[in-house]
This record gives structure tokens, C-alpha cells and sequence, in this order.
């Protein structure tokens, strides 16, 4: 048989398509961190919560309303989008002028608050949620057997993230956000409502979180805990990536699923660590990050 | 220094109610107070977690009590073995705790064990699975109750091998518990002339994709993948093995009726596991499950909640036996009286060894086919029984030295 490195070939191929699955999940939550951060200056900790009410909510529209998952793919986000517009208007706008330190406070807290609901109406183990029948199976790939959802789910998350590096970068409204991020009063000064914006920017950041909270509802049980799992890493692959940076942030979730992956299989028990060793090795040797400006 | 809220709550509200004068004081000595301290928000909390202070709650309810108050706390450990014992020598030192009770995952199990045997104080076990505990860790003021690592070899590892399970790869959560769960379950396959052909150790807790670690076993050809885990990770582990189409047969060596109930029928079917209570056994069973549902209505109990239940009741009459200042004097004066009387209630007849063992029969089950299951909770069949001597390590090959000598 074929080897790498002393392992079978296929073996190889599975656990690189696995990292890039993970990694897909990576890409789509340090995106919306880096969109939310970039634009408004918040380090947005109750990002993991919010991906978890994604979860919950698509999993709500299907038990309470018959909601199936194509709507709740959509229906989802907007909801939590909705919940993002509330949370910004009425807690987060308030902090823009003080400390970044005070931010992370804030969401922080929110996240325990909604994580600590969550658990005492749903309990730990969680509840299912089925793979929509269109997805259902699994192909032969000749290495591996791979579940089409899993592909899906890779495919689904790089189509969301080169639509969202596209609309911040190629389309006029991007310009504007990046304009007002420069320079807020200058901004305003041409009759642009800064201040929504900047509501609107925090809302489709956490929507983001939301698809990928419904992306993952078939793939994990669904449950309290989910966000929380991911977070930390989630902020280690910002960091890395270079705080803000949209490319970073999807080249470097997708690059991260696939060093884990590969931990896995060389090492297993230090594959929780191994992300934090890569960006405690990034800061030392490029501080600002990958893909990040110095300041 | 990191304290939980609820330990910071537990501790004020002590602070709070000192004694201030003699007679608040006489009325406090007259109560024995009953901390369980479990897993409350993690992959633990619903085979322990609030299930099993109701649980313990139930037995003081139906305790007909000789002449002193019984008051249950309870905390969140977090998984955490210095949360754990931080907040134990609280409750022994400072809160006047009599016991402390369940203490799920087998690294916080053995620090409140050790913690216990320092001040002489009683800890009774329910919820870890480590054979340590009577063994290696063992105290005399320490029992474990009602199942552990080796038990889980015998019945669940000892059936799998018996119909030609002979090679194994494991998937190990790595702390305490599963690595002690898997050096007993490969000494099982071994003596009975199978083979180990691979293992994987994962962090814990934390790990919420097991899909690498399954294509791994897949590759390895082993016959039999032994998940050396529990809880949301078993839970995890399996969704994963069908999604994935993991053909090599499933051993879940630690496996609750409410991982089954997480899973669904659909995905369980098959899988064989051993607990030592199942709700639907017998009329005694039943009637207990009758009671203990208002108290619990998301969770039906597994074996630790009964387990709970039934260690708090065999406590409270051993209390009334000797009387409430020896029993407040020393740990192990308490453990060796419950020791000496059979264990009799609803939930589990049976008796607790000199080691601290509790002795009672495992039970393998196999989780029932969708269209078998009756109705609700409705999930084993039971394929055999394994009485307590057969199913737990012989005194003889005991390593715990308090016995000895």
C-alpha cells in the first residue's frame, strides 16, 4: 500500500478531507468574529452562544413549526440577526468609547447568560436533529467514506465565506464600511448613517454564526455547549489570521482544520493544544499576525 | 483562585447562619448534612447532575427520621479536580458536611477520595467508574457503590469476547477513567486469549469530533472498537461511527439509559452495555421510577441516580444505628457500620465489602430495535447476569493496603 509517512495513503486522504471540515467551521465562525471586530472595535465573545441559538432556533422551527432545514438555513440567521440588532441597539453601542476590555465583559457575560438558559431548559446531552433526506448517505471515495452532509457542509461554508469577502471588498457598500471603520465622522459627514451600519455589520456578523450553528445542528447533537467548544479556538485562529483580517481569517480556519486533523493522527492527545503552540509561534515571528497590518 | 458561584452561595449562606447563641447551636449539631457535589453543567450533568440531588433528596423525603434533620446541598465541580477538592474541604472543614455524595469523572473522584481519607471524613462514590478507588486509592471512609472499571470489563468486554470480539482498538477519553477503563478491559481481552491492536487517547473534555479517531480504528482491522468513554463523548462517538459508515462493531464500555435516550433507538439498536439498575427491571424498580419522575421529569434515573438514592437511605439508617455523635466522630466508624448492615431498599439489595465495594450483580443489556421499544424509556433487553462476586475483583487480588493489614 501507498504511505506517507509511515501511514496509509488513505487513511492520509480522510484525515486531511476531516480537517478541512472542521476547518470548515473555523473559516465561517473567525469570519464573522473578524467582520464584527474590524468594523466595530468589539471583540464579540458571546459569538459562540450565538452560534448555539443558531442551532437551537433551526432545530425550534422544526419541532415547534415543521420548519424544514433549507428555510432554517435561511430563517435562522435572520432570527439571531434580529437578536444581534437588539442585543447591539440596547448593550453593545454603549461601549464603543471605552476600553476594549469592557466589550469583552459585556459579551462574555452574555454568552454565560444564554449558554446558562440554554442548559436548564435542554440539559446537557442535547437534542437531535436530522440530516435534511437530500443529504443523507454517504459516497465511496475509495479512500475514505465520506457523508455527503460533511461535503455539503465544506462547500456551503466556502460559498458563504467568498460571498462575504466579496461584498466587503469588491461592492461599494464594503467600501463605505471600510471608509467608516477609517474614519466614522468623515463618513458621516457624506449623509451616510454610520451608526446603522454599524448595527447592520454586528447583525450579519452574528448571522454568520447562526448558519454555521444550523450547518452544525445535524453534525453534533445539538446542545448548550456547542459554542463553547469552539470558541477559544475560534479566537486563536482571529488572532492568527491577524485580528480583523476577513482573508486571514478564512485561509487560516481552513489551514488550522487540516494542522488538527493531522494532530489527530500523529499525536491525538495534543491535538486540543496544538492550535494555541501555532499561534503562540505566529506572535512571536509576526505579531500582528498572518495576514494582518501592524498598527 | 476559581470558586464556583454556587459553592460562593453555599459558603455566604454558612457564614450567614453561624450559630449565635447555645441553643441554635444544639439544634444545628442535630443535623447531618448531605453535599453532592457533581458535574452540573458539562457532559456529565444528565447521567448525574441535578437527577441525582433529587435523587438523594428523595431518600431523606422518604427517610422516617429518628430525632435529627437531614439537609442536602449540592455544587457544580466542573470537571475540575482542584474545583473538586477545593470545595470539598470547604464543606468537610467549614460547613459542618457529614458526607459527600456521586462525584462523577474518576480524576475528581479520586482527589475527593483523597481528600476524605486525610480528615477521616465519609465519602460515599456513585458516579466515577474507577476500580482505584478500592484498590490503589482505597480508605476506610470511602465506598464505592454501585459500579466500576473492572465490572464494566467483565460483563460488557467479557460477553463481546465470548462471541468472537477477539481484537480490539480503543478509543480513550485521556484522563483517570478511560485510561483505567481501558487497561481493564485489555487485561480482559488478553486473559481470555484476544489481541489489542491499537489505541487512541483524546483530550478531555472538549473533543466534539471523533470522526478521525473512528477512521483510525477502521484501518487498524480490528474486529471490536472499544469506547473507553462516557456521556456526551459516547453519545458523539456512535452518532459519528454510523455517519461515517464504521463497519467494526461497536463496544460502548460505559454507556447510561440516558446516553440511549440522547442517541434514539434508530442510531443505539444492538449496542450491548452493562449498568447495574435498569428502571423497567421488576415491581420494585418501577415503583421507585413511579416516585422519582415528578422529581425528575426529563430523566428517567440510570444507576447512578438510583444509585444516589439508594446510597443516601443505606447512610441515613446506619446514621440511626449507631446514633448521631458517633456517627459525626469518624468517617470510617460510619463506613464499617454500613459495612456491617445489608443493603435493602427499592433500587438495590445487596451488601458493601471491607474494601469499600459495594456488592451488588451487573446486568448486560442490549438496546432494543426501534420497533421492540413499547413505549417511553422502553430501551433493553436483558441478555445476562453477572452476580457481584463474579462481576468485581476478588479481595485476593486487591491493592488496596488498609485491608491487609
Amino acid at each position: 500500500m501507498f504511505m506517507i509517512l509511515g501511514y496509509p495513503a488513505p487513511l492520509m486522504f480522510g484525515q486531511l478531507l476531516l480537517g478541512l471540515i472542521n476547518g470548515a467551521f473555523y473559516a465561517l465562525l473567525s469570519l464573522g468574529l473578524a467582520v464584527i471586530f474590524g468594523m466595530l472595535n468589539i471583540v464579540n465573545f458571546a459569538h459562540g452562544a450565538l452560534f448555539m441559538l443558531g442551532a437551537f432556533v433551526a432545530w425550534g422551527l422544526l419541532n415547534f413549526l415543521g420548519v424544514n432545514y433549507w428555510f432554517a438555513l435561511l430563517l435562522a440567521p435572520l432570527i439571531v440577526g434580529v437578536f444581534g440588532v437588539l442585543l447591539e441597539k440596547t448593550l453593545i453601542a454603549r461601549l464603543y468609547k471605552l476600553d476594549h476590555l469592557y466589550g469583552l465583559l459585556l459579551t462574555f457575560g452574555l454568552a454565560l447568560i444564554i449558554e446558562g438558559l440554554a442548559r436548564n431548559e435542554f440539559g446537557s446531552s442535547g437534542v437531535p436533529y436530522p440530516i435534511p433526506s437530500l443529504l443523507q448517505g454517504a459516497t465511496n471515495l475509495g479512500f475514505m467514506f465520506m457523508p455527503i452532509y460533511r461535503g455539503w457542509v465544506v462547500l456551503a461554508s466556502a460559498i458563504m465565506c467568498l460571498i462575504t469577502w466579496l461584498i466587503i471588498e469588491k461592492t461599494s457598500i464594503g467600501a463605505t464600511l471600510r471608509a467608516a471603520t477609517e474614519n466614522a465622522p468623515l463618513v458621516q459627514a457624506f449623509g451616510i448613517n454610520v451608526p446603522r451600519m454599524i448595527t447592520l455589520t454586528y447583525a450579519g456578523g452574528v448571522a454568520l454564526a447562526a448558519f454555521a450553528g444550523v450547518l452544525a445542528a445535524p453534525i453534533y447533537s445539538v446542545n448548550p455547549n456547542m459554542g463553547a467548544n469552539f470558541i477559544i479556538t475560534v479566537f486563536a485562529v482571529v488572532v492568527i489570521g491577524g485580528m480583523g483580517s476577513i482573508l486571514g481569517s478564512i485561509v487560516t480556519g481552513f489551514g488550522l482544520g487540516v494542522i488538527e486533523g493531522l494532530t489527530k493522527v500523529f499525536y491525538p492527545q495534543g491535538s486540543s493544544v496544538v492550535i494555541f503552540v501555532v499561534m503562540v509561534i505566529v506572535l512571536l515571528v509576526r505579531p500582528a499576525g498572518l495576514f494582518g497590518k501592524a498598527a | 483562585m476559581t470558586l464556583s458561584r454556587r459553592s460562593l452561595l453555599t459558603t455566604t449562606a454558612a457564614g450567614a447562619s453561624l450559630p449565635l447563641f447555645g441553643r441554635r447551636a444544639r439544634a444545628q449539631a442535630a443535623t447531618i448534612k448531605i453535599g453532592v457535589l457533581n458535574d452540573q453543567s458539562g457532559p456529565y450533568r444528565d447521567t448525574g447532575g441535578t437527577s441525582s440531588v433529587a435523587a438523594v433528596q428523595m431518600a431523606v423525603d422518604e427517610f422516617a427520621s429518628k430525632g435529627f434533620k437531614v439537609e442536602v446541598i449540592s455544587a457544580d465541580h466542573q470537571n475540575k479536580p482542584d474545583l473538586g477538592t477545593q470545595i470539598a474541604s470547604q464543606w468537610y472543614d467549614r460547613d459542618g458536611v457529614d458526607v459527600i455524595m456521586d462525584v462523577p469523572t474518576s480524576s475528581v473522584g479520586l482527589a475527593v477520595a483523597g481528600v476524605a481519607k486525610a480528615k477521616n471524613k465519609l465519602h460515599l462514590n456513585i458516579g466515577s467508574a474507577t476500580a482505584e478507588l478500592t484498590n490503589g486509592a482505597c480508605a476506610p471512609s470511602v465506598i464505592h457503590y454501585i459500579y466500576d472499571t473492572y465490572m464494566l470489563a467483565k460483563s460488557t468486554g467479557g460477553a463481546t469476547v465470548k462471541s468472537g470480539g477477539d481484537s480490539w482498538f480503543f478509543i480513550t477519553a485521556d484522563y483517570a477513567f478511560g485510561k483505567q477503563l481501558q487497561a481493564d478491559t485489555s487485561a480482559m481481552v488478553l486473559a481470555s486469549g484476544g489481541k489489542v491492536a491499537g489505541s487512541v487517547a483524546y483530550p478531555f473534555p472538549g473533543t466534539t469530533d471523533f470522526s478521525s479517531f473512528l477512521l483510525q480504528a477502521q484501518a487498524s482491522g480490528a474486529k471490536v472498537l472499544g469506547l473507553a468513554n462516557a456521556g456526551g463523548d459516547t453519545v458523539n462517538s456512535v452518532k459519528q461511527a454510523k455517519e461515517f459508515g464504521i463497519t467494526i462493531r461497536i463496544a460502548t464500555m460505559l454507556m447510561f439509559i440516558t446516553d440511549v435516550h440522547a442517541l434514539g433507538l434508530d442510531v443505539a439498536q444492538g449496542l450491548t452495555l452493562t449498568e447495574s439498575f435498569y428502571w423497567d427491571m421488576n415491581d420494585k424498580t418501577r415503583a421507585f421510577t413511579k416516585r422519582f419522575l415528578p422529581r425528575s421529569p426529563n430523566n428517567y434515573p440510570n444507576m447512578i441516580h438510583a444509585g444516589n438514592y439508594s446510597a443516601a437511605l443505606h447512610f441515613l439508617k446506619a446514621v440511626t444505628d449507631m446514633g448521631l455523635p458517633a456517627a459525626k466522630a469518624s468517617g470510617a466508624a460510619i463506613a464499617d457500620r454500613m459495612k456491617a448492615m445489608p443493603v435493602v431498599d427499592d433500587a438495590f439489595q445487596g451488601s458493601i465489602r471491607k474494601d469499600g465495594r459495594g456488592m451488588f450483580p451487573a446486568y448486560l443489556f442490549q438496546v432494543k430495535k426501534p420497533s421492540e421499544s413499547k413505549g417511553k424509556w422502553d430501551y433493553y433487553n436483558q441478555l445476562q447476569t453477572t452476580s457481584a462476586e463474579d462481576a468485581y475483583k476478588p479481595l485476593s487480588a486487591s491493592t488496596c493496603s488498609y485491608i491487609k493489614a
